[in-house]
């Protein structure tokens, strides 16, 4: 703000020293964010319903993260509130697969979890930005623990089949010899005086500078084997103690050619996303642990094996009819003064639903994007035992195109579980495809190609497709900017009784975030309506 | 899977080592493409890579919280251009595979599904014909 242009008797550090220490870290938070230090947040905090509902009641569609967050922010705001739910469980696609459980697909492919006690793998999501305030905050509210995710470890691999003879790289040496002949080739430029009409000379200077810093260049300003480059990727033998404590500086710097070709620079960039930065968390235990949170708090209202088969709304009220959908029986009703549905849209679009047509073609024009995750038991914790990997990712151009490493329980002597398998686009198709067995097996295979222990160690997997996960057709909304200008904002109105919340709503689709923001969103606007009745 | 396919796989993966395309499979006849589109090229495979995913290897579709409709014995696929349609624009819970497929792959799968899972419809779908499907704007409007 004014601090920007105005000269300053107080500097902007000292200011805010001097506000965090009158009025606590609150105050100072909201004092950077108005200076433009952080961007403000969407999320304000818990939501302050205020006003009087007068008795009314809302039927929810859904025990997912949407669903939940609504049910308990409206019954505290005093709605009568009922959830219907077409599983057996609460969370919807937050979720983990512990052993023991048993989970069957569309088409009746039944798998079994096999995986030891506190093993899981969380087929949906699994990490959380330390930017997606909502959901840290019900995480905080109730109670759930948290602990880092690892995105970036420079310890993982980074692998090609068409680049060092299929041999996987450690992301140290590739990110340190990029960075380190990038900033070569662009100080050689500024030397040779080609820069001069982009560049000041002052402004030179300090580039050479950062450049020298950036990329661990030597001080004739060159990335070779010395103590410089060797502080970034490695060294040959590292330092140690007493007589056998003298370094070896690492040589085997990939030259920039063939760094290039390997195309694994694509592989070191994933954590500079905005979505991807340090810090990361997941809940101890597996993502799961948050639907188990929100079930504690609500489960009281969930009716399950529910299938919603038509929503139908009138003058007076909101009818939604139900069945079992393991027992068939009879049709059922539900009815309440409204309705929020947080039914994803390749079911919802399917269901009977008296809308305006505006409204119904919104629902009916997302697609939902494939994706697949394989979980693979070990015997032992191999990745940190023989190679010292602690958690993060391992990326690769095989079909399985990632390997996740457990952030959690480092050093335990019992088994792990790896994410085997994490695809997205025609690999997920087809992955999906395949019996889930079939699935699991190629995980297998693909994955002995980065880590051959495999091949001793391997127990026990499952494999979710999500386009066979029965109760969401796919993995998450596939919005394109042309779809979202034609009908998004017709999707996210109240129509007469009726609304819609969940990742599908949102502008962040396929994170939790999404799903809960919409819901307060949803809720909040609901709330204005029926106290200014 | 027949050993025909099988050799089929070992060749092409042989004449494509070394540039990035379609991975062969190691033991088996699954193809993994290599990028965001479909490398599979026959109407058999494309089912078996794409479709079934969903509509369930013997095309009788299935249901949980909605459903896949059965492409077995489907009237609705009578009129060709109905397949076609779908497969390139999507509906629904349907992904459209436009960008994904090309016009021979698309005539590929739409004519196999026809044919087969009890469909025997003699008329078929050419190339062409999906290609008059694609919006015709410069960008899109050529390969
Ligand atoms: C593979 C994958 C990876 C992801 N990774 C991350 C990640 O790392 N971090 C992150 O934050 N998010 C991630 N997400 C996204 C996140 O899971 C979702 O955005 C969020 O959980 C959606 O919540 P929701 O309440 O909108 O929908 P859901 O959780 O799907 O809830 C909808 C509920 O409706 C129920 N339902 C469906 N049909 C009917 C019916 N006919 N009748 C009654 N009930 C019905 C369903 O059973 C379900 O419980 C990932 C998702 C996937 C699939």
């Amino acid at each position: 703000m004014s601090s920007r242009s105005a000269p300053r008797a107080i500097s902007r550090r000292e200011l805010l020293t001097l506000i965090g220490s009158v009025a606590g870290s609150a105050v100072s938070y909201q004092a950077m964010a108005s200076m433009g230090l952080v961007s403000e947040s969407n999320y304000k905090g818990p939501i302050k319903l205020e006003g009087n509902p007068k008795g009314a009641s809302v039927l929810i569609l859904g025990a997912g993260l949407a669903g939940m967050v609504a049910a308990l922010e409206l019954r505290n705001a005093g709605y009568k509130v009922q959830v219907l739910e077409y599983n057996n469980r609460a969370g919807g696609r937050n979720w983990s697969l512990r052993g023991g459980d048993t989970y069957t697909e569309l088409g009746g492919f039944t798998q079994k979890c096999e995986f030891d006690p506190g093993l899981y793998l969380n087929p949906g999501p699994w990490r959380i930005p330390y930017h997606h305030h909502g959901v840290l905050d019900y995480c905080r509210r109730l109670g759930v623990a948290l602990e880092p995710f690892v995105q970036v470890n420079y310890n993982a691999m980074v692998h090609s089949t068409q680049a060092f003879g299929g041999k996987p790289q450690r992301y140290r040496e590739i990110q340190a010899d990029y960075h380190g002949q990038i900033a070569e080739l662009l100080a050689k430029v500024t030397q040779q005086k080609k820069l001069d009409e982009l560049v000041s000379a002052e402004d030179q200077e300090i580039l050479m500078a950062s450049l020298k810093q950036w990329g661990a260049l030597d001080k004739n300003y060159r990335y070779v084997p010395g103590r410089d480059s060797s502080e970034r990727r490695g060294y040959e033998k590292p330092p140690a103690g007493g007589l056998s404590g003298k370094p070896v500086y690492s040589k085997d710097i990939t030259g920039l050619s063939e760094l290039l070709k390997s195309e694994l620079w694509g592989s070191i960039g994933a954590g500079h996303g905005y979505e991807f930065q340090t810090t990361l968390f997941q809940p101890v235990g597996g993502m799961g642990r948050i639907g188990d949170a929100f079930k504690r708090e609500v489960g009281d209202l969930i009716c399950y094996n529910a299938k919603v088969i038509k929503i139908h709304q009138d003058r007076k009220k909101v009818t939604v009819t139900y069945i079992d959908p393991k027992t068939g029986g009879a049709p059922q009703t539900a009815t309440a003064d409204y309705c929020l549905c947080t039914i994803p849209l390749s079911v919802l679009s399917q269901i009977e639903l008296n809308v305006n047509p505006k409204m119904q073609a919104a629902i009916n024009a997302v697609p939902y994007e494939a994706s697949v995750k394989v979980g693979l038991q070990f015997k032992r914790r191999f990745w940190e035992q023989d190679e010292h990997i602690y958690g993060g990712i391992s990326y690769t151009n095989l079909p399985i195109r990632l390997i996740g490493y457990p952030n959690t329980d480092y050093h335990s002597a019992g088994k792990g579980v790896l994410l085997g398998a994490y695809v997205f686009g025609p690999n997920a198709y087809e992955f999906t495809a395949l019996p889930p067995a079939e699935r699991v097996k190629k995980a297998y295979e693909y994955g002995a190609m980065i880590h051959p222990q495999y091949k001793q160690e391997f127990e026990t997997g499952i494999a979710v497709g999500w386009h066979r996960v029965p109760w969401t057709l796919g993995c998450a909304g596939a919005w394109t900017e042309e779809s979202r200008a034609q009908h998004y904002d017709d999707l996210c109105q109240l129509d007469n009784r009726f609304l819609v919340a969940g990742e599908h709503a949102s502008y962040i689709p396929a994170w939790q975030e999404g799903a809960i923001l919409s819901s307060l969103d949803a809720i909040q606007r609901l709330h204005q309506h029926v106290v200014n009745r | 899977m027949s050993i025909h396919a099988k050799a089929l796989f070992a060749l092409v993966f042989a004449a494509v080592a070394g540039g990035a395309h379609a991975q062969a499979d190691l033991t088996s006849s699954t193809i993994f493409s290599s990028g965001y589109s479909f490398e599979e090229k026959d109407g058999e495979s494309l089912y078996q890579g794409i479709c079934q995913g969903c509509h369930m290897p013997d095309a009788k579709g299935a249901t949980g919280a909605g459903t896949y409709p059965a492409l077995a014995a489907n009237p609705r696929l009578a009129a060709k251009q109905y397949p076609m349609v779908l497969v390139v624009n999507g509906s629904r819970a349907m992904p459209g595979f436009g960008r994904a497929l090309s016009n021979e792959q698309v005539a590929a799968v739409v004519n196999y599904v026809r044919t087969h899972f009890g469909n025997q419809y003699p008329d078929t779908v050419a190339p062409a014909e999906v290609q008059a499907l694609r919006p015709k704007t410069a960008s899109t409007g050529e390969e």
